[in-house]
């Protein structure tokens, strides 16, 4: 999460609907929403159309804004409210195209593990773009309520409270689902990397 | 080894707080002995890591063109508010 480098927002200008506090909110977090939005989608249209609506609802809802939560936690709360819809009316169109569309989200035993180090390969095979289009892959394979604590404790580096406050969920239950999503994307990468390996042992010879 | 089997599947539960750092001490002692004598768990822990690791640098290099900030900014109308 962006922590406020300059001055801290002023609550009371927001909600007095200063134009130059409104812009100060949009410049500090607009940047965290986009690419919450894009993890969730996967779709540089519809995460836009989020980061809009997000702000619209934001700054209208904000003379009501108690700050029981920090102004970071209800904007991510809005941003996930915006983007499990869309995902919602997307499965929606989905189902009506297949009607027999069924989630993969069945619960699968933590059991069989990738054992292959691969952590030792060179620093930069990690920040490739062909790593990133993997990692973004993976993530869209994860069931909704693993992607959404990963993205928010792992990418936007929540703490497990924030996580848990932003979703309305037990710190508890936070923890189970960060531990699958985080098992089920190391499994996954593990085998991309054994076969990136393979590949590149190959192709020296 | 059976018996060692179980061992892992019971500890490996706690692997994420693990590397959240926010285990319990006696949970960690534990853990970190079990980590000391099994090659397997190490590299689970390892790779676990990593793919974390991973996932923040790479997300950490993207930023919002600054196109998709020019049409949010007007669409709230404070395009004219930029500093």
């Amino acid at each position: 999460m962006v922590e406020l480098q300059a001055e801290p927002l002023n609550l009371e200008a927001l909600q007095n609907g200063d134009p130059n506090e409104q812009t100060r909110l949009v410049e500090l977090y607009s940047d965290c929403i986009y690419r919450l939005a894009l993890k969730m989608l996967a779709n540089t249209h519809d995460a836009e159309d989020v980061l809009q609506e997000t702000f619209i609802k934001a700054l209208k809802a904000l003379p009501n804004f108690e700050g029981r939560s920090s102004l970071s936690t209800w904007l991510y709360r809005i941003a996930i409210n915006e983007s499990l819809m869309l995902l919602r009316k997307r499965k929606l169109e989905v189902a009506i195209q297949e009607d027999d569309f069924v989630d993969g989200e069945n619960e699968d035993s933590i059991e069989a593990y990738q054992l292959l180090d691969w952590c030792c390969l060179p620093e930069d095979v990690f920040m490739t773009n062909e790593t990133r289009a993997e990692l973004d892959r993976q993530i869209q394979k994860l069931p909704e309520n693993l992607r959404t604590v990963f993205i928010l404790r792992d990418i936007e580096a929540l703490s497990i409270k924030e996580t848990a406050e932003t979703l309305e969920l037990s710190e508890t239950n936070v923890k189970t689902r960060l531990f699958r999503a985080r098992l089920k994307l190391r499994e996954e990468l593990s085998t991309y990397f054994a076969e990136f390996i393979e590949e590149n042992t190959n192709g020296k010879k | 080894m059976e018996k060692n089997k179980n061992h892992c599947e019971e500890l490996i539960t706690s692997i994420s707080e693990y590397v959240d750092g926010s285990i319990n001490p006696q949970l960690c002692l534990e853990l970190e002995k079990h980590l000391s004598e099994c090659d397997n768990c190490r590299v689970v822990v390892n790779t676990l890591k990593k793919t974390i690791d991973i996932y923040r640098q790479q997300s950490a290099r993207e930023k919002m063109p600054s196109d998709v900030k020019n049409r949010l900014l007007a669409r709230l109308h404070l395009e004219d508010y930029r500093e």
